[in-house]
């Protein structure tokens, strides 16, 4: 039984400790790496807005010219996410 | 064995505390290693706590009675099904359940955000490992599960025959995973706002684990609603007890919050509140946890007074005080970007439901600790079912009546022209359902009843119109047929549809519970072989009294005593419900016949369930007479042992005396008090129910990458013409 | 009115609505409510024509069953102090000698006792953990 708990424990120790073993050689990151993210997310984000304003228009709930002024806005938004993107990626990925 | 689960369970607190301290020492300092030791510490409790349940699992299973859990909540002759769900059953295996789901659903939510919001996990990895840490140190230092008996008892005390029941054994594990998956936005909520990232990524992150737990949750509190109708001997399904409404408040809250999250993600917008509102939800969540245990509330449920409840006040309190200042805190970071455009939009609506949704949920938590906020001005007081009816019935309605406004409005702003195309035809719908009811007769003078009625109609006529609409814009851009177009429409837009079909859902379940409690004829009646009752236009005619001794490996596990009813409606027979009570032996060594009815006592409900309509049945019968027998043959076998006649003789004596007492009771035609009920459309809210779990189920489906990256790719096409004519 | 103004506005509006309806919600649940007592309080405060909530537990031997009506004496959680209530309604499963139940009660018109309203008796699921001898 003893024995069981000591394996146990080494086991949980070395699963634990393994990442500090590695040492803080992956510190060297992008710093900017959670800004891309938040992009990414709100690039996605408002991939979604567009197709539902688009769901909008077609089940009626929008008339044509609504649509197009809704859906020329939420473009130039993700264009501006595109291009914030660009500028942080420039050369990365 | 035992030992080792308990070093587990010791091993598993201390590394809960490592997890704290490099969890903070990681977001402090940003070292990536320690972030990932820290996650990789919520892994090894997973596995640690897996450890522990496995051990007293097959603890329970070979009916290990000197594990004191083990002897105080099973016995050899309990059904192997209900043995394994015992464990649960008592206090420490609740605990023990309570944090192998969290430290399951911590390592899922850490695994799947490992390579995202590296600022926000270290903290959130810290939260975590706070409530696995607390709730591992009660079970180290005050409810150890691994508690060994000096001397072990042969036969356990058995499970309480109340919880032997599916609904019964399912229903604690779906709660806790509710329960438990909530702390999980609660924690990267905690993280969001001590790193300042509360964004989009967030959103998205924390959005998938509250749909969950939102879900599990959901179905727990339906289970429940369930086992007290089938099971109990009173036919109702929601009595707003203490601890049904501590379930509750947390799904209120995670509703709103579902829905405010959406308005967050598309105008940035209630971001304060969003906050508020999941930290809200998860020390909510808690604050169940700790209720059903505490007995600080007069409530059906409680596992006694305990000591538990000290410590659990003490997390509370300290998770409030964390909430308040982070967000006062953060507050800056919390602008709104935009503001409502108009109150004729989707955005509106959704806030109008939040408002309904928290005020609902205030309503239920005022009423619930009325008896604590009362004491504490004097005397103590407490309201009864009948306030909180009088209260939520019309929030219910006014919330149903939301759930069919607000897909039939659009984001943003919406025209008149748009409301009146969009809703013509579900008001119409509607309105023509009331009319209907209205002339078939017999439903207009329960006015609150009707307007369910027609709000659900609204309902599901708004959602049949969307589908059909969106199916049809589907066909018009593809060629698909139409099964095909409905199915892709629901994959492309999963979110909208999914959440359309839990209105549908929730609309069934209110219809159910409407009709039910309004229009229910329900009558005790004391009755006996030969006589009749007439109850809601069913007419019950009992045909004879029933007595039979179930007995299992030759042991008796207990006597059922009940009635047989012939059920006649119209002039014809529906058929014949026995409804019994079951009784189970108590411990009697002086009055071993009569002992068999003087354990616990269970109702077997007996009904007809039906989409039209429930014809329920239990029984309480009156046991003068077989006392009377029971007693004459305990006084025999007295004797007998008296004048030493051999203990074989004295057990054949005992079974032939509880035989004859049994067979004579139904044969004397003896009076019994019978419960009968006729409800309307009970089944509609078990339907309701899983229509709901299969939409949130749908919405919780993650999105294949590849049709993902279809639907966007368009978009993506479309936008990067943009930036080139720019 | 500019923005601002009619956001302070709003959030007066918003402000006085909330506030009367949570003066409403004490009003109705104060006078909804019944007076949580004791048995022995129950035997000092009792007024006739009032309806109380009573908590304590069944004192054993007391149960009597007499037709569809249930004769019990409930007593003190931490006490001796009891009084004989005389219930008609559903009798939930659990109800038994020592359990701990809630229920409404009146006095009664005839006699010392009190009458227990219909289906208000609840009675706790016994805990296993706790006083297990």
């Amino acid at each position: 039984m003893a024995v069981l708990v000591l394996v146990i424990l080494a086991a949980v120790v070395w699963v634990v400790g393994a990442p500090l073993r590695r040492g803080a050689a992956v510190e060297a990151e992008e710093t900017d790496s959670a800004e891309r993210e938040q992009l990414e997310a709100a690039k996605e984000a408002k991939y979604r807005e567009i197709r539902d304003a688009e769901l909008d228009f077609r089940t009626g709930k929008l008339d044509e010219a609504d649509h197009r002024a809704i859906d020329r806005q939420l473009r130039a938004e993700a264009v501006e996410i595109l291009r914030a993107l660009d500028r942080l990626g420039a050369g990365d990925r | 064995m035992a030992t080792l689960g308990r070093a587990c369970l010791i091993l598993a607190l201390a590394v809960a505390v490592y997890g704290i301290g490099a969890g903070l020492y990681a977001w402090r300092t940003g070292r990536r290693d320690v972030a990932t030791s820290a996650r990789r510490a919520i892994y090894a409790l997973a596995g640690l706590t897996t450890i522990a349940m496995v051990i007293l699992e097959v603890a329970f299973l070979r009916d290990d009675f000197s594990y004191a859990t083990v002897a105080s909540h099973s016995s050899t002759t309990t059904p192997l099904f209900y043995k394994a769900a015992a464990v649960w059953s008592s206090q420490e295996g609740s605990l023990l359940l309570w944090v192998w789901l969290l430290s399951l659903w911590s390592s899922a939510s850490l695994f799947f955000t490992r390579k995202r919001m590296r600022d926000v996990t270290p903290v959130a990895t810290a939260v975590l490992a706070l409530f696995a840490a607390f709730f591992t140190g009660l079970l180290v230092f005050t409810a150890s599960p691994f508690h060994i008996l000096g001397n072990a008892p042969v036969e356990g005390a058995g499970l309480n025959p109340l919880l032997r029941h599916p609904s019964m054994m399912i229903h604690p594990p779906m709660l806790y995973s509710g329960y438990t998956l909530f702390t999980v936005p609660f924690a990267f909520a905690v993280g969001a706002l001590a790193t300042g990232r509360v964004d989009a990524e967030w959103i998205t992150a924390t959005r998938r684990f509250a749909l969950a737990a939102w879900l599990f949750l959901g179905i727990g509190i339906v289970l429940g609603a369930r086992w007290s109708y089938a099971e109990l001997g009173w036919g109702g399904y929601w009595a707003w007890d203490p601890v049904e409404n501590a379930s509750l408040l947390p799904w209120l809250t995670g509703t709103a919050f579902i829905h405010s999250i959406m308005i967050q993600e598309k105008r940035g917008m209630l971001k304060i509140w969003n906050v508020s509102l999941v930290l809200t939800t998860g020390i909510l969540a808690i604050l169940g946890t700790f209720l059903v245990r505490s007995g600080i509330l007069d409530s059906i449920h409680a596992f006694g007074a305990s000591t538990l409840g000290v410590p659990f006040v003490a997390l509370i309190v300290f998770l409030i005080a964390l909430a308040i200042g982070l967000v006062t805190w953060r507050s800056s970071l919390l602008r709104t970007e935009h503001r409502i455009d108009s109150f004729l939009s989707r955005e509106a609506a959704f806030l109008f439901n939040n408002m309904l949704f928290v005020g609902l949920a205030f309503v239920v938590f005022f009423g619930t600790f009325f008896p604590l906020i009362t004491e504490a001005f004097g005397q103590r007081r407490n309201v009864g079912p009948p306030w909180f009816d009088r209260i939520t019935v019309p929030l219910a309605l006014a919330l149903v009546g939301l759930a069919g406004i607000a897909p039939l409005i659009s984001w943003r702003r919406a025209t008149v022209a748009n409301l009146r195309r969009n809703f013509l035809g579900p008001v119409a719908f509607g309105a023509a359902v009331t009319v209907a009811l209205i002339a078939a007769g017999g439903v207009a003078h329960k006015p609150l009843a009707l307007a369910m009625f027609g709000l659900a109609g609204f309902v599901i006529a708004g959602v049949a119109q969307e589908f059909w609409r969106g199916t049809r814009a589907r066909r018009a851009m593809s060629t698909d047929a139409w099964p095909v177009a409905v199915v892709s429409l629901v994959r492309r837009n999963r979110r909208r549809y999914a959440g359309y079909l839990v209105h549908v859902g929730m609309a069934t379940l209110f219809v159910g519970v409407a009709a039910s409690s309004a229009f229910q004829h329900a009558n005790d009646v004391r009755i006996r072989p030969g006589q009749s009752a007439t109850v809601g236009g069913y007419t019950f005619r009992d045909i004879g009294a029933v007595g039979r001794i179930d007995r299992r490996d030759g042991r008796i596990q207990r006597i059922e005593l009940g009635s047989r009813l012939q059920v006649f409606h119209g002039g014809k027979s529906l058929g014949i419900l026995e409804p019994t009570r079951g009784y189970y032996p108590s411990d009697a060594p002086f009055a071993p016949v009569s002992g068999m009815f003087d354990g616990e006592s269970t109702s077997e409900v007996r009904m007809f369930a039906g989409l039209r309509r429930d014809v329920w049945s239990a029984v309480q019968p009156e046991l003068g007479g077989i006392r009377h027998d029971t007693r004459i043959f305990d006084a025999a076998i007295r004797q007998m042992a008296k004048q030493g006649v051999p203990a074989g003789k004295q057990a054949l004596a005992f079974q032939v005396g509880l035989e004859k007492a049994v067979v004579d009771y139904a044969r004397s035609r003896p009076f019994a008090t019978f419960r009968l009920i006729v409800s309307p459309l009970v089944s509609w809210i078990w339907i309701g129910g899983i229509i709901v779990f299969c939409g949130g189920l749908t919405a919780l489906w993650p999105a294949p990458d590849a049709a993902r990256r279809r639907a966007t790719a368009g978009y993506a096409a479309r936008v990067a013409q943009e930036l080139g004519r720019a | 009115m500019d923005p601002s103004r009619k956001r302070r506005v709003r959030l007066v509006v918003a402000l006085t609505t909330a506030l009367l309806l949570a003066g409403a919600l004490v009003y109705t649940s104060v006078s909804a409510s019944t007076e949580a007592l004791k048995p022995s309080q129950l035997l000092a405060q009792a007024r006739p024509g009032q309806s109380y909530q009573v908590t304590g537990k069944v004192v054993a031997g007391s149960i009597r069953h007499r037709g569809a009506t249930v004769l019990f004496r409930v007593r003190d959680r931490n006490g001796t102090m009891s009084v004989p209530v005389a219930y008609t309604g559903t009798v939930p499963d659990p109800f038994a000698d020592n359990r701990e139940v809630i229920l409404q009660v009146h006095k009664s018109a005839t006699g010392d006792g009190f009458v227990g309203e219909r289906d208000t008796l609840v009675t706790k699921c016994p805990s296993k953990f706790s006083a297990k001898s």
